[in-house]
This record gives structure tokens, C-alpha cells and sequence, in this order.
């Protein structure tokens, strides 16, 4: 006799996304979370916690939200060629706390098109990449879509991206206050014939769900949200819990998934006090994100080749430029604006992916943004007597604006999460080894669009221009640029299929072997696209939720 | 002041240092901010992270100054950043860690008893000299400077009145016109 219908490893929006349709349909649901709750009353959950705040101390240097790279390290190498590993430390790093990567996103929640569930089929296979169908269409997720956005709240102008695939609706609420960074990073895009609109995100621009208006503070790209004017994942850990039928566990760490004769059986779990503990339910849904996933099944020893493969994260091509003007870009919400025309090969960079030796390319959404905070700044300066000019003429803040493009990243069977041989977490755990090298693909569009987005921002006035990505294997590894990348947007490692053979879960995210374990994250994607994956990996999550349990 | 960490000799190094990478690091008292950095665990809550939400600079009631209260992993973590391994094996799963309060005696004994009392160009020329330590001098140096006051820097804010930064703008936050005009 199970505890509990379903166990959830993981409270960021896919498992709160699961625990809210579980728990709807009647099921009793556990979920666990190895980070802090600073997110919310686990008693009465409509009390929002106060512990978030504007402090860039906290949050961009300490390790608020976690995982502090001490207890829990990744490694990383490229290749075989660097050996075991050639970097410990913070590799693509989630946080680890109740809510998740929700808890730290500026909210950016973009739905991907239709053919980013068939690039393969439409725009052809590439040497080198495992690209594939997805095992369903952007109409099968529509629905979905639709319910993930009312569901955390999203503000957004349906109807200003000409790319955007077909709407059953509005958004839930219109777009809040444009930066004004943005607003002339915008008119020069539009002027080059480009079709930047309001990004859809998932802070309120008016009060919604009993959680009030943003009040553009600014401290939001990797801030927690101290007024909780950010909807992911609050609003489903709120629904779940305040059925009475969903526990939340903070602190406490899944070690291992108990499977007996092909069936999940429950997990083991190291509780707030260290203290190693059992738990068993008829469901096990993992939710731990594109990295820690993955971690988890070959830690239980569940067997399939390619649990770990295909890791995809976008290839970030930053581009930014050094304006006359301020433009304060710690006001407002870290991006405002976007533009997907990237992500549609055009003749331009058909010529310049034919020149690479490519059949095609495609970047993906450009986010117009400007760097916030003036600790992060002051460590770009040299120091000495002009450090106190360089921090008051604010070149590298109050008067740089550009663009991030989350380019997409192509599914290699090379690139990989396993068990690192030696380094252990706090528990006495391998830790997740990352094995990661860029394929000609992100490499060549990077190149072809940061010249295309450099002369934007010479449109837009800028005195000069620097262009630079995420990975970048000509940096040495520990600085902010290095062949480690940054990248938050992990997926890929149990890719989705029909064919055992070639895929670790369902459609709806069962693992082929152990069918009533789910996988309700990032995980699942089979492509990467250009958007963030977090409304998709929410839909997803619902849809298969709602497969489980009717 | 008594310090939480530095002797007073430390201390004047520290402070005389952080003079010559940021101008105006003195008067902001950086120092302060590297003390209770390196001494965060002699106050309690230890000194880690301010609370919230707000600071009470722009509404609301002044929270920052309630720190965190630390979980038992969080102290782990912090304890070995800062005070190193030192052999324990709970630190050292993955080998020896050596602490920030090592790293500042060792890099501060480099820079010489009379550090303080040098003149301009000397300690310049020290501080290039050690390059290492003056990299991690400046990293906290900033934080000092333009980090949250709770956190012992950036005193009478100094360091964002100097940039005009605004700071901690909950629960003011901007108007949409602060946000979307110049």
C-alpha cells in the first residue's frame, strides 16, 4: 500500500505545474525539494514569504537562492580530451529552492511555434545532430499552452509577433511599461525591417491571481520576487497545496528512485536533518530539471543509453553597445522586449549557412536588455584613480543597452550528463559531470546574426559595439565567458519519442522501462528552439499530468 | 568600532588597501563590509545574507538588518568559505577548502606591516605585485562598495550616491514613466 498517489522530486514550475493537476483530480501528492522555502507558508499558502529582496548581494553573489557550488559542484569537460573533467563548479545552475527556476527568471514565457515540433521534417536533418520529430504538434499542445499562461499569469500583445503560431486567445493580461532602452532598441530593429513586440512574461502587469501589479524595481532576472508579482510557480504550488491533498517537503534530498521488477515503487530521501528516509507512492514524477534529472535515474541504476544525451542550452550570442546616452537599465523588468525574426532562416543567412557548410541555420529570440546592477559593473573596471570616473560615466551600465539571442542548440548524442568518477556532493553523492562542445550550427549562426544585431544597435546611435557568446571555448575556464556555458535554459538528457530505441520517455513523458515514472521537465525536449522553455515545459507537464490522472 | 575578524593593524591595511582600488572606499567604510564579511558567524544570525523584503530606504517597514537565520547545510557551506576545511571531514568531501580568513591573513601579511603608513605609490606598486590577492581584495572591495549598507559597506550610502543609483526600490519600485521615458 502506497503513501501517496504520486511522489514529485522537484518544485519549480513542471512539478508544481503536475502537482496542481494531480492534486485537482483528486490525488494525494508529496513533493519534495531539496532547497529552502523561502517562497511561501507551507500552513496556510496563501502567505507569501518576505524574503526576497532588492539586494545584490544576496542573490548575484551569495547564493540566496542556490545551489551553493561548495556543497553541491558540477564538472565539466568538453571532450575526452579534458580528461575526467577540466572545471568544477557552477555549471548551468538552476536555484535550488521551493519553486525553482520559476523563483529567479525574469519571466520571459514564450511559446514555441509550430515547427519547432518538426525541424526535422522542416527544415531537414543536419550532420552530426540527432535532430528528430517531436511525438506531437503545437495543436496537440495548444490547449495547454493556453491553460499554463491563465495558469501563472502571463502579460503579453497577442497579435504583435508576426512569427508567433496561432493563438486560441488573448494573453491574460496586457504587457506592462515598455524600457525605454527598449523603446529605442525597438524603433532602430523596426527600421532595419526587423519585428521586435512586447516579450510575453509572466510578471503581472495588473493585479492578478490575489498577487498585485509589478512595480518595475528591477531586481528581477536572478531575484526572487519581493512583492510576488511573478506568477511562476506560485500560483500552481498555492492551488496544489490549498487542496489539503499536496505536502510540501523543503530540505529534502532524492537520492535514489526504488524500482522493483520495472515498476517505481517509491524513493529514498535524505531529510532537513541528514537523516536518510523512505518514501513509497504508485507515481514517481521527476521535475528536477534537464541536469539533475537525468542524475537522478542513473543514480537509482535505471538503464537506457541515451538518459543524459542530446543536453541542449541555449547558445547565448550577447551583443551590446556603448550608447551617448543613459538609458537606466535597472528599471523595469530585466527585458520588455523581443524579436523572433532570428529564428526564420531568410536568404541572408541561408547564403551565410551554405558558406559554413551548413544546409541551414537559425538563431533564435533576441532579448533587447542592459546589465543592472552596479557590483556586478564595478568588477568590469580596473582599479585605481579611475575607477570612480568609469563607475560615474557608467559605460557599462547606465549607458549600454543590447541584445541577448538564445540561439538554439542542436541535440548531440556527445553532449551528455553522467556520474563524475570522483567529486561528491555534500551527501557524499557523484555529482552531475557535464560534457558539452558546441556543433558547427550554433557556432555559425552566432557568428552570421551578432553582426546582424550589432548593426542595430549602430542604428539605434550606439559609439561602439562588442560582441561576444556563451560558451566561448576561446576563454579560459572560471571567468564569467568560458567553455562552460551559462545558460539556465537546460534540456534534452530523456529525450521524448515514440521508438524505445531512440528515446527515454512517452509523449507524455513516461520513461519507456518504468512507465509510472514521469518526467515533467525540460528533460523531455527533443529540440532546443530559441525560446525559453519554461512555458513549454509547463504545458507539457499539464498535458501529462492530465493523462495521468484523467 | 571593535571588528568582528581583523586585528586593528589588519584592519588599517584593509582599509588602507581598498583606498587605493576604489576612491572613496575609506569613507564608505569597505572595510567594515570585508569584516563582517570574514567574521560573519560572530554575530548571530551569522552575517551572510540581509533579510527582507524591504529596506525601509523607499517605504515599508526596514527588514534588511533581520538576517537570514542559516539551515544546517547553509552553515556548512558558509563556515567552510569562510574559515576553510581545516581538516574536518564534514568539509572536506571533496578535499581541502582553504577559507577567505586564510587567504586575507596570508595576502595581508604580503602587503606588508607598514602598508598603511606607505605612500600612494608603493602600495600601488604592492598591490600589482600580488596580483592574486588583489583580485579577490577587489572583488569584496565592490561589494562593499555598492552592495546593501546592512551588510556593513556603502555607509551613508556613498557608494550608490556616488553612481546615482537608486538602491533597493521596493515597495516604491518605478513608475512606467521612470521606466519607459529617459
Amino acid at each position: 500500500m502506497s503513501d501517496f498517489d504520486a511522489i514529485v522530486v522537484g518544485s519549480g514550475p513542471g512539478g508544481s505545474a503536475m502537482a496542481d493537476v494531480l492534486t485537482a483530480a483528486g490525488w494525494s501528492v508529496v513533493i519534495f525539494e531539496k532547497g529552502r522555502n523561502h517562497l511561501l507558508d507551507l500552513d496556510d499558502p496563501t502567505q507569501l514569504k518576505v524574503d526576497f529582496s532588492n539586494d545584490e548581494i544576496k542573490f548575484m553573489v551569495r547564493h540566496f537562492l542556490g545551489p551553493d557550488p561548495l556543497l553541491e559542484p558540477r564538472t565539466f569537460r568538453r571532450d575526452d580530451t579534458d580528461g575526467d573533467r577540466a572545471f568544477v563548479g557552477d555549471v548551468n545552475n538552476l536555484p535550488t529552492t521551493v519553486g525553482g527556476g520559476g523563483v529567479h527568471a525574469d519571466g520571459k514565457l514564450p511559446r514555441f511555434r509550430e515547427d519547432d515540433f518538426h525541424l526535422c521534417t522542416s527544415h531537414g536533418p543536419l550532420a552530426g545532430a540527432a535532430l528528430a520529430d517531436w511525438p506531437l504538434t503545437y495543436d496537440d499542445l495548444e490547449p495547454f499552452y493556453a491553460e499554463a499562461e491563465r495558469l501563472v499569469g502571463v502579460a503579453g500583445d497577442a497579435g504583435a509577433n508576426p512569427f508567433a503560431a496561432p493563438r486560441s486567445g488573448p494573453y491574460p493580461m496586457p504587457p506592462g511599461a515598455p524600457m525605454y532602452g527598449a523603446t529605442l532598441s525597438s524603433a532602430a530593429a523596426e527600421r532595419l525591417g526587423y519585428h521586435p513586440y512586447a516579450a510575453p512574461t509572466g510578471a503581472n502587469s495588473v493585479p492578478y491571481s490575489g498577487r498585485p501589479a509589478c512595480n518595475n524595481c528591477g531586481f528581477c532576472s536572478f531575484y526572487g520576487c519581493p512583492i510576488h508579482a511573478k506568477g511562476d510557480p506560485v500560483a500552481p504550488l498555492q492551488r496544489a497545496l490549498l487542496t489539503g491533498r499536496a505536502q510540501l517537503r523543503p530540505e529534502a534530498f532524492v537520492s535514489k528512485i526504488n524500482v522493483r521488477n520495472g515498476e517505481a515503487t517509491g524513493v529514498e530521501y535524505v531529510d532537513a536533518d541528514g537523516t536518510p528516509r523512505t518514501e513509497t507512492a504508485r507515481h514517481v514524477v521527476l521535475a528536477a530539471g534537464a541536469i539533475e534529472t537525468p542524475r537522478l535515474l542513473l543514480l537509482s541504476g535505471v538503464e537506457h543509453p541515451l538518459i543524459g544525451r542530446h543536453l541542449m542550452c541555449h547558445f547565448q550570442t550577447i551583443v551590446m553597445g556603448g550608447l551617448a546616452q543613459r538609458v537606466h537599465p535597472h528599471r523595469g523588468r530585466s527585458v520588455t522586449h523581443v524579436h523572433d525574426d532570428h529564428l526564420v532562416p531568410d536568404a541572408i543567412s541561408q547564403r551565410a549557412a551554405v558558406d559554413a557548410g551548413l544546409p541551414w541555420f537559425r538563431g533564435g529570440m533576441v532579448e533587447h536588455c542592459g546589465p543592472a546592477g552596479p557590483i556586478m559593473e564595478a568588477k568590469l573596471y580596473p582599479w585605481g584613480e579611475a575607477h570612480a570616473r568609469s563607475m560615474r560615466d557608467s559605460q557599462l551600465r547606465e549607458r549600454m543597452w543590447g541584445f541577448t539571442m538564445q540561439g538554439e542548440d542542436m541535440p548531440q548524442p556527445t553532449n551528455r550528463v553522467d556520474l563524475d568518477p570522483s567529486v561528491r556532493d555534500v551527501r557524499g553523492l557523484p555529482v552531475a559531470r557535464i560534457t558539452y562542445a558546441s556543433h558547427p550550427f550554433e557556432l555559425a549562426a552566432s557568428n552570421h546574426y551578432r553582426a546582424r544585431l550589432a548593426a542595430i544597435l549602430d542604428e539605434m546611435g550606439a559609439e561602439w559595439t562588442v560582441t561576444t557568446s556563451s560558451p566561448d571555448a576561446s576563454f579560459p575556464y572560471g571567468g564569467f565567458i568560458s567553455p562552460v556555458p551559462n545558460s539556465k535554459h537546460v534540456m534534452g538528457t530523456t529525450r521524448m519519442g515514440t521508438d524505445p530505441a531512440t528515446s527515454v520517455v512517452d509523449a507524455y513523458g513516461r520513461l519507456h522501462d518504468v512507465p509510472n515514472v514521469i518526467v515533467a521537465d525540460s528533460s523531455v525536449f527533443v529540440t532546443s528552439s530559441g525560446y525559453g522553455p519554461t512555458l513549454t515545459l509547463v504545458a507539457l507537464a499539464l498535458r501529462a499530468g492530465r493523462a495521468l490522472a484523467g | 568600532m571593535a571588528h568582528l575578524f581583523f586585528t586593528d593593524e589588519e584592519y588599517a591595511v584593509v582599509d588602507a588597501a581598498c583606498a587605493r582600488l576604489i576612491p572613496g572606499a575609506h569613507e564608505a567604510g569597505v572595510a567594515d563590509y570585508i569584516d563582517g564579511l570574514l567574521g560573519a558567524f560572530a554575530v548571530n544570525p551569522p552575517r551572510i545574507w540581509a533579510g527582507g523584503p524591504f529596506s525601509g530606504r523607499h517605504g515599508g517597514e526596514a527588514r534588511f538588518a533581520d538576517f537570514v537565520p542559516l539551515s544546517r547545510l547553509d552553515e556548512l557551506a558558509w563556515r567552510t568559505r569562510i574559515e576553510g576545511s581545516l581538516g574536518l571531514p564534514e568539509r572536506e568531501f571533496n578535499g581541502p577548502v582553504v577559507g577567505l580568513q586564510s587567504r586575507y591573513r596570508e595576502g595581508l601579511t604580503s602587503l606588508g606591516e607598514d602598508f598603511a603608513s606607505a605612500d600612494a605609490d608603493t602600495q600601488d606598486a604592492r598591490l600589482h605585485a600580488r596580483e592574486s590577492f588583489t583580485e579577490l581584495l577587489y572583488e569584496h572591495a565592490c561589494e562593499g562598495m555598492y552592495g546593501a549598507p546592512e551588510y556593513g559597506g556603502n555607509r551613508e550610502l556613498a557608494g550608490w550616491r556616488a553612481v546615482a543609483f537608486e538602491g533597493d526600490v521596493q515597495p516604491r519600485g518605478y513608475t512606467d514613466e521612470e521606466v519607459s521615458q529617459p
